[in-house]
């Protein structure tokens, strides 16, 4: 499998990092020198072989639902590079 | 007085218990070495000198009572992946400028519980994303090793490379490390330093900035198997806020430095013969096997078919889940944000210009093999092969091995901005050909200085144990420290 200019685009739409168009061939070259080393993970026989989950063999501990931590909204805005009244400030979302 | 800063930390330990020095004498001492040494070495990206003072007075304090914990006044570096609670925590990126936690991570939080003094924090690769120091933001950290009779400047490894270059450089007594794929073992091989792995779980993950959370594990970097022994034991322990910290007690590591491997079985993994790994690398191999085996360890050959497979699973594995853990750097929360036409823009312009190009590069890769039609042809593909290589070696364990013994690194230290790796990036990523099995297979290892290549460099042997066998891991390293009896302090240039 070999990635396309507009594959190398559309990637960068959905991991949200920009792409200009001068950095498309180089993202490009890269991108497919690492398909292309992990392309012999295909001769692999994979037949009947579980997807690892867990590297350790131990269950998710649970524990009760109940709050257990919060309370200092502005220790958790602290570090925002904008916020007002403890929340976050972005630009407009909603025309 | 000798130079407190030269000493392991089990000395520096003992000479502080005894009063021989305070806790004041030696933190000013490892102080004063950072402010001459890092504008050449560049290991620390932040000094927190009045702080380590404030902390240093207090262990003398509490020294001068008889009272203190484990690492009353030792003075320590701390990796900057690990959150510390007003005090830069930046992962060396410049997504995360200006970034002061609100709170401590827990492994810090247990080295500052035993009296544990804060140097300052350690340059790394950014998001621990490299193997040779380079992709931080903050710049390269030069190893304080050269080849003998020239002066061109050597990476020390990476991503610990701030950690391994300021225990090998005495401006600290020992350091915090991570290790995703071989971040600890490699810089401390290229350092000639111990640097260990323990078993996924055994170190709380909280407050670790997260890179790939399946394979993230913090450790120690130190300059003896001992201090490494030490260092664990404060470090290690359960943690509820971590969903996959091990509920196990913390075994008395220090206490199995000296146990030998009289009795032990020894496996020696074929597949680790690398076509074209260089001569010396298979000398120091065989060498580190007859040193194990004239201490009355068995010698195995084994196989672990898999080995091969390692290194590209791990380059879908990682780059997955750190695609998914890096979402969060989006300039709204902290960091960097920059402004667009509008909320798209902001992101995808703040994660472009925060976000170096090794890091992009992964995120890109992440995005990809995650991404809608791929999913069960890279990711589901290489879990499944995750699968087969744990099954090796839980095959040789329980045939009865009870450690694996194999190099650290393909090579030497190598050049700051060598030509070939930069030009390739899989090249860069084959450093770690040998660690990454351990990583994938949630095991303990451990790497030791054990020779030197023809240039004087050191070189590293690699013991992979069982899971939760770190001891036997510090007893078959102490074997290897004690039997080359070598001299592995760089000579000082900085």
């Amino acid at each position: 499998m070999s990635i396309d200019a507009a594959t190398v685009k559309r990637i960068g739409r959905l991991a949200r990092i920009r792409v200009e168009e001068n950095e498309v061939e180089k993202y490009q070259g890269e991108l497919n020198a690492m398909l292309g080393f992990v392309e012999q993970l295909n001769e692999v026989d994979v037949t009947g072989v579980e997807a690892m989950t867990s590297v350790t063999p131990m269950t998710l501990r649970r524990r009760e639902d109940v709050i257990t931590d919060g309370g200092y909204a502005e220790r958790i805005v602290a570090n925002a590079p904008l916020s007002e009244d403890n929340f976050f400030m972005v630009p407009k979302v909603v025309e | 007085m000798t130079d407190l800063t030269r000493l392991t930390l089990a000395a520096a330990r003992a000479g502080l218990k005894s009063k021989d020095f305070t806790s004041l004498e030696l933190t000013d001492a490892y102080l004063k070495a950072i402010e001459a040494a890092n504008p050449k070495l560049n290991a620390y990206v932040a000094v927190t000198g009045e702080q380590a003072r404030n902390m240093a007075k207090a262990s003398d304090a509490k020294l001068q009572a008889g009272q203190g914990g484990a690492l009353e006044g030792v003075p320590l570096g701390i990796k900057d992946l690990f959150a510390t609670k007003g005090v830069h925590t930046q992962a060396a990126s410049h997504i995360l400028d200006g970034f002061k936690p609100e709170y401590e991570s827990t492994v810090t939080s247990n080295l500052w519980r035993d009296g544990a003094v804060m140097l300052g924090k350690l340059n790394m690769d950014e998001f621990a994303m490299g193997s040779s120091n380079e992709t931080s933001y903050y710049g390269p950290v030069i190893n304080p090793w050269r080849a003998e009779g020239s002066n061109a400047q050597l990476v020390p490894g990476g991503s610990s490379g701030g950690s391994a270059a300021a225990v090998a450089a005495w401006l600290c007594a020992g350091a915090t490390a991570t290790d995703t794929g071989g971040s600890i073992r490699q810089p401390a091989a290229f350092t000639g330093t111990v640097g260990i792995k323990p078993t996924y779980g055994r170190c709380s993950r909280w407050g670790v900035v997260a890179f790939a959370s399946s394979l993230d594990q913090a450790g120690p970097i130190a300059r003896t198997v001992e201090d490494n022994a030490i260092l664990l034991a404060s470090m290690a322990g359960f943690d509820p806020k971590d969903s996959t910290s091990v509920e196990l007690a913390v075994p008395d590591f220090a206490a199995a430095v000296e146990r030998g491997v009289k009795g032990l079985v020894i496996g020696i993994p074929k597949e680790y013969r690398m076509d074209g790994m260089p001569a010396e690398i298979e000398a120091l191999w065989q060498q580190g096997i007859a040193w194990l085996k004239a201490e009355g360890a068995e010698i195995r050959d084994i196989s672990l078919p898999h080995t091969k497979y390692a290194l590209p699973a791990y380059y879908i594995v990682a780059p997955a889940e750190a695609s998914s853990n890096l979402a969060r750097y989006d300039g709204v929360k902290y960091g960097l944000r920059v402004t667009g036409k509008d909320i798209t823009d902001m992101y995808e312009l703040t994660r472009a210009k925060g976000f170096g190009a090794e890091v992009r590069r992964r995120l890109m890769i992440g995005t990809y093999v995650l991404s809608a039609g791929y999913y069960d042809a890279y990711y589901v593909r290489a879990q499944k092969i995750r699968t087969l290589i744990k099954r090796d070696f839980e095959l040789a364990f329980a045939a009865g091995v009870d450690t694996i013994l194999t190099p650290a690194t393909p090579s030497a230290a190598f050049g700051i901005g060598d030509e070939d790796m930069n030009a390739d990036p899989v090249k860069m990523y084959l450093n770690d050909v040998f660690t990454v099995t351990v990583n994938m297979a949630g095991l303990p290892g451990i790497a030791v200085p054990a020779g030197k290549d023809a240039g004087g460099l050191p070189l590293g042997l690699q013991l992979i144990g069982k899971p939760f066998d770190e001891e036997t891991l510090f007893a078959a390293a102490r074997v290897i420290e004690r039997s080359a009896a070598t001299d592995f302090s760089p000579k000082p240039w900085w």
